[in-house]
């Protein structure tokens, strides 16, 4: 494979920003209780993310050390707000139930923590790469709880019902927990586990170890 | 001599070590000013479609609204917004504001204005929203000028959002026709439910007052008994009071109360 494209594919499971790094858990708890709602956000996002990774890292080279995180917000704010409005003027319907989780974007870690951490000290093409994979490795996640979410909690997938509900008349009763916030941790937390089960090297060394044993705790 | 070429300004500027302040300075502003116009364009360019959405949103609701009322449609044939007679209320007085357009008239921001709303006493504020807007749109439909239907806006604190519906009441301004929410942020699942048709089918012909005038349709806990009473939602309750308390405050004397009086003696 290219080494370049490298950076698009890894953030997708060996880097993934939210099941690797924890990054981006708030908006990912509140836009997967439809998986229409999880497919506009991380389309947002991911748009945001290279192009605000491309834009940084055209400009590091004269951006001053002492406000470059001022310039990386300003410039990922604003192309915050141009997708915010357009998606109001395009896809009303969708904006109002994304309400105001797209403006949150600006404050993603996700995005911040790219072009801080990456754009600003390689070249534009892999910037983009790296903030395109970013944005897919965010949304992969995002669609899965989405999925898990909408199919359980409602029953159906995009709005097309999959299970027929008891309310609609059917077998099935639908999971309440399923649309409240606390189901997106446990499930991202069971994703957690299964790709740290897959791929053992992700999971972290403990910062200090419980001192048990004969002469635990008293040595 | 001073080299006027503008390039070789641009040149000397990027040649500048990234830490002086004269770079500091002009990079923040050019980011900013870029920014700035690029939000600008988009906004601006955007805002003619953003504002037809809303308004079809609006007029969505309402025609869903009046197709849901029984027999309606029967009456005055195809329903549609045309049929809607929309007049601005003072609700003070209970007269018209013949004065203002009701096309550009505004409820969020005539609620947000000082000059053109009144705070309200807490003891008085059943719908917890702290200021009311003096003026506030009605939509009357009549036949061979006999009132069929006043539909009238609303809205009040739920359990995390403001809740904001049409009332629709009867000829006889006493019987609920249809309620329709057209905008809330309660919880997903749980207080969205309040949109749920079934339940909002619950408040056609309910009975807003007793022969005394005083207003006893409210939502209840454990099964509604009269005409008066409409079942709260399980797991819902302070969403469903919410749209409760919304009913009875905009009905009530500080809503359209003043309005509906005059209209039913005939006087507006």
């Amino acid at each position: 494979m290219l080494p370049t494209l490298r950076h698009l594919t890894e953030p997708i499971v060996d880097g993934n920003p939210v099941t690797l790094q924890i990054l981006g858990i708030c908006s990912a708890l509140a836009v997967t209780t439809s998986l229409s709602t999880a497919l506009t956000m991380s389309v947002a996002l991911t748009v945001t993310a290279g192009a605000a990774s491309l834009l940084v890292s055209t400009l590091r080279r004269h951006i001053p050390s002492s406000i470059r995180l001022i310039v990386q917000i300003t410039i990922i704010a604003s192309l915050v707000i141009v997708i915010d409005q357009v998606l109001r003027a395009y896809a009303y319907g969708m904006s109002q139930r994304l309400s105001i989780f797209v403006g949150l974007i600006i404050t993603n870690c996700v995005v911040l923590g790219r072009a801080e951490g990456f754009a600003m000290r390689n070249p534009p093409l892999p910037s983009l790469l790296d903030g395109l994979g970013n944005g897919i490795g965010y949304s992969a996640i995002l669609l899965i709880v989405g999925t898990i979410r909408e199919l359980l909690g409602a029953g159906s997938l995009f709005g097309y019902a999959v299970l027929p509900t008891v309310a609609a008349g059917g077998w099935f009763q639908p999971l309440g927990l399923m649309l409240l916030a606390p189901s997106a941790f446990f499930i991202i937390a069971l994703l957690i586990w299964l790709i740290r089960s897959w791929k053992p090297e992700q999971v972290e060394q403990p910062e200090f170890r419980l001192r048990t044993g004969p002469d635990g705790g008293q040595a | 001599m001073a080299d006027l070429n503008p390039l070789s300004w641009w040149r000397r500027f990027l040649a500048l070590p990234n830490d002086s302040s004269v770079k500091t300075f002009l990079v923040a502003f050019m980011v900013a000013s870029v920014s700035a116009v690029a939000v600008a364009v988009t906004a601006v360019s955007l805002r003619p479609l953003q504002d037809a959405n809303v308004a079809r949103e609006r007029e969505q609701r309402m025609a869903e609204m009046l197709a849901s009322v029984p027999g309606l449609a029967d009456i005055i044939g195809d329903v549609d917004a045309d049929a809607l007679e929309t007049r601005i209320v003072d609700l003070d007085s209970g007269g018209f504001a013949e004065d203002i357009d009701p096309a550009t008239f505004d409820i969020a921001a005539a609620s947000a204005d000082p000059e053109r709303s009144t705070t309200l006493d807490p003891a008085d504020d059943v719908a917890g929203i702290g200021r009311r807007p003096d003026m506030m749109p009605a939509y009357l439909v009549r036949s061979d000028d006999k009132l069929l239907l006043a539909i009238l806006p609303g809205y009040a604190a739920g359990y995390q959002s403001t809740i904001r519906a049409y009332v629709a009441l009867e000829g006889d301004l006493n019987t609920i026709a249809a309620v329709s929410i057209y905008e809330q942020g309660e919880t997903p699942g749980l207080g969205t439910r309040i949109t749920d048709p079934a339940w909002q089918a619950q408040w056609a012909g309910k009975r807003v007052a007793d022969d005394t005038g005083e207003i006893k349709l409210q939502v209840v806990r454990g099964g509604s008994g009269s005409e008066f009473e409409v079942d709260a939602i399980t797991g819902a309750t302070r969403s469903s009071m919410g749209v409760s308390n919304l009913v009875r405050f905009w009905l009530g004397d500080l809503g359209f109360g003043p309005f509906l009086a005059r209209l039913r003696d005939g006087k507006v």
